[in-house]
């Protein structure tokens, strides 16, 4: 009997997926665990391994086209079975079908939830949840299906009936697309399809700006020791094969720093759940790495833990493998606090907005020389500005502060991040 | 009123019926191998042949086709036999007088004369008896018209049902599963009967409903309470008759859960959990299922003589628990 190669969940709050290449042809024959193809979650890519041996036929999912979780993509065939007068031939044959939809209807609607009904001929309900649709006239194609394969089942329905209307919803909706479209001349813009990455940044961020209470702290750290410091290790860093074993980025200090300030002011390094508040053992520090088209938060785990030498390694390979969307889920997933570092492109101070289940996230400015005064007296130094970002139902405001003042003592007094 | 209740084995109610219905009932005699002075295969006999004699007890030789045939033609003559096969496997031996002669005669002469025959078959696996003794054939005798089976699960229905068909004008075919012959429950003394065609919501429940027959009925209530202990509420309903279905009673049931699960012991393939899924399927009750309708049966294989073997070609109580689970849960 023919084995079904699904799109798989990888990632929790998954709802659809798209292939980014088929790296087997139609007809090939693979053995168990062969990678079949490539797919490109909401943050990474990653290999699909064959769940069975035999003959891969009924390719469903174009490469490139939005799949929901669970929908078969092709079919593994054991040896001499043919998939024309296979026992479930009808299953291919409908796959064909949609293979043959115009991938234009899916990008004629970019706006579309991604729901199963996104892919033509795929909605699939029960017949409780199409008779209880009926009865209550709700569109059976506005509904994402909860059960296996995206099925729609009853409780969607009784969801979806339960649902505040939109135009009774007391926020204010946001412009419909034909609303936006319409402020501009027709031929003056190109449309560019959301690929998953961008809706991912939107809903995430959208769901945190809507649902965590921001509160904000800032303070200028003087840089003078740090960079001398990093200097120094750099110049002293081993030889192997003829290039120096590390080199430390301000990056790579910023990152120990923030993770020992965590572990000095343990209350800071928490989530909030409504249960409960997590307080975490370890700083798993999320570094914001920009890609093309969208930025992830690879992970550095118990970082306070880790030598700035590790720590730099581990940065570079996990920046190396973001810009090429290799990273593994677990490898962007979770975290306790997180840094964005804009300083590489002169931005002098900026707030980031907090990624739950982060409670905080810090923004790194720029480093600059800049004219201070102490003790009446006026002279230069380098300095940067940070602003970091708390969930306010999980950090206060002088717990804040406190764990950025114990940041603040990191970095100018580098010394104590060695010990 | 009320008939004393005592604590009897399968197999002592099944005996017990029988002997309400030798002492009541002249016409009432047993056939079969080792049924006499042995006390059957399964001692469900006993000592009948004491009580009543050997001529109302009949020891007959190895002979099913031949044994059966008599047995037709004393019921089409006025006699009311109890048949026992030794083991339901070798009812392939009496085919021809099962189907096509007491099935068929009704029928064939215009309801001139009916064929009153009681058939009795120790069925199923678990005792090691390997693949020539240990099958489910009852699919195979439901599927001819003019037969009605049965499969009582307990003491109580093992005695009322056969004191229900020996008062039925048709041939009526019980398959009593040989590890519930041990099986104790309480038992009313004195003549009741059990009606055939209706089926016994062993437990009431809202989330899914499971029809069981036989001993799989009591592996459905035993995973129905491991699962009411995470809150999944089963209803177990024990089929007791498969031809005629009481279609009624499995409808209703999946109306009010939503959710179906057949489990038998016999070969899943073609079995009675196809035909009651294909029934659900046809009826009113299609347009009240919120999930795929699951079957649990038996391998597509013949019964291996392997204990372990044994054990993993038919449904085990961890077998329905599982599926149970995932199709309230959700994920089927």
């Amino acid at each position: 009997m023919a084995t079904e190669v699904i799109l798989p969940k990888v990632d929790m709050d998954m709802a659809t997926g798209r292939i980014s290449r088929w790296l087997v042809a139609e007809g090939a024959t693979v053995k168990q665990g062969d990678p079949l193809f490539e797919m490109e979650t909401d943050k990474a890519a990653m290999e699909v391994e064959a769940p069975a041996g035999g003959v891969l036929g009924g390719i469903a999912a174009k490469e490139g086209v939005d799949v929901p979780v669970g929908q078969p993509v092709a079919f593994i065939y054991a040896e001499g079975e043919k998939p024309t007068v296979a026992p479930q031939a009808a299953a291919p044959a409908v796959l064909a079908a949609k293979v043959e939809a115009p991938p234009a209807q899916t990008a004629a609607t970019p706006a579309a939830a991604p729901t199963a009904s996104s892919v033509p001929g795929a909605l699939r309900a029960t017949p409780l949840a199409r008779r209880l649709a009926r009865e209550a006239g709700v569109n059976l194609a506005a509904i994402a299906g909860s059960g296996p394969h995206g099925r729609i089942v009853s409780a969607d329905i009784e969801k979806a009936k339960a649902a505040p209307k939109p135009a009774a919803a007391p926020v204010a909706a946001a412009p419909s697309d034909a609303d936006t479209l319409k402020l501009f001349a027709p031929g003056s813009y190109s449309e560019v399809p959301h690929d998953n990455m961008r809706r991912t940044i939107a809903r995430r961020l959208q769901e945190s700006k809507q649902h965590v209470p921001h509160f904000y702290v800032s303070a200028d750290c003087r840089l003078d020791a740090l960079l001398k410091l990093r200097a120094d290790l750099n110049a002293a860093a081993p030889v192997k094969d003829g290039a120096p074993a590390f080199k430390l980025s301000i990056n790579d200090l910023v990152i120990k720093a923030w993770a020992l300030a965590l572990r000095d002011v343990p209350a800071a390094n928490v989530s909030w759940t409504e249960a409960a508040m997590l307080s975490h053992a370890h700083a798993d520090i999320g570094v914001a790495v920009s890609v093309p088209g969208g930025l992830i938060t690879p992970i550095i785990r118990a970082a306070e833990n880790k030598s700035l030498s590790a720590i730099s390694a581990e940065m570079k390979d996990l920046a190396a493998r973001a810009k090429a969307r290799k990273l593994k889920p677990e490898e962007y997933n979770g975290g306790t606090s997180a840094i964005s570092n804009l300083g590489m492109f002169g931005v002098k101070e900026f707030a980031a907005i907090v990624n739950p289940p982060h409670a905080t996230i810090l923004a790194v400015g720029a480093g600059q020389e800049r004219a201070l005064s102490e003790n009446g007296k006026l002279f230069s130094a380098q300095a940067m500005t940070v602003t970091l970002s708390t969930d306010h139902r999980a950090v206060d405001g002088a717990l804040g502060a406190e764990v950025l003042a114990a940041f603040k003592n990191y970095i100018e007094m580098p010394l104590a991040m060695l010990i | 009123m009320d008939a004393k209740v005592r604590e009897l084995s399968y197999s002592q109610a099944v005996q017990e019926a029988m002997a309400i219905a030798l002492e009541s009932d002249p016409r009432v005699f047993l056939m079969g191998e080792d049924i006499g002075v042995y006390g059957g295969a399964f001692q469900v006999t006993g000592d009948l042949v004491e009580r009543f004699g050997p001529e109302r007890v009949i020891d007959m030789p190895i002979s099913e086709l031949g044994g059966a045939g008599v047995a037709v033609g004393a019921a089409v003559t006025g006699m009311r036999p109890i048949f026992e096969f030794q083991f339901s496997d070798f009812a392939t031996l009496a085919m021809e007088q099962i189907v096509n002669q007491a099935a068929k005669m009704r029928f064939m002469l215009g309801g001139e004369v009916s064929v009153p025959l009681v058939m009795r078959f120790p069925a199923g696996s678990g005792t090691g008896a390997a693949a020539q003794h240990s099958q489910s054939l009852e699919a195979w005798l439901a599927h001819v018209p003019g037969l009605k089976v049965i499969q009582p699960a307990t003491p109580h229905d093992a005695k009322g049902m056969l004191l229900a068909a020996l008062e039925d004008p048709d041939p009526v075919m019980i398959f009593e599963h040989k590890l519930l012959y041990k099986m104790k429950g309480a038992v009313p003394e004195g003549h009741y009967t059990v009606p055939i065609g209706k089926a016994d919501i062993a437990r009431p429940g809202k989330d899914a409903t499971i029809v069981a027959t036989s001993i799989m009925v009591h592996k459905a209530l035993e995973a129905a309470a491991a699962l009411a202990g995470e809150g999944i509420d089963l209803e177990v309903i024990d089929l007791r008759t498969i031809r005629p279905i009481d279609r009624e009673t499995v409808i209703e049931s999946v109306k009010k859960t939503s959710r179906l699960l057949c489990v038998y012991e016999a070969v899943k393939t073609l079995g009675i959990g196809a035909e009651i899924s294909a029934m659900i399927a046809e009826s009113e009750a299609f347009d009240y299922l919120d999930a795929p309708i699951v079957r649990l049966g038996g391998a597509d294989s013949p019964i291996p003589y392997n204990p372990d073997l044994e054990k993993a070609a038919v449904p085990q109580v961890p077998d329905i628990i599982a599926s149970a689970r995932a199709l309230v849960q959700g994920r089927r």
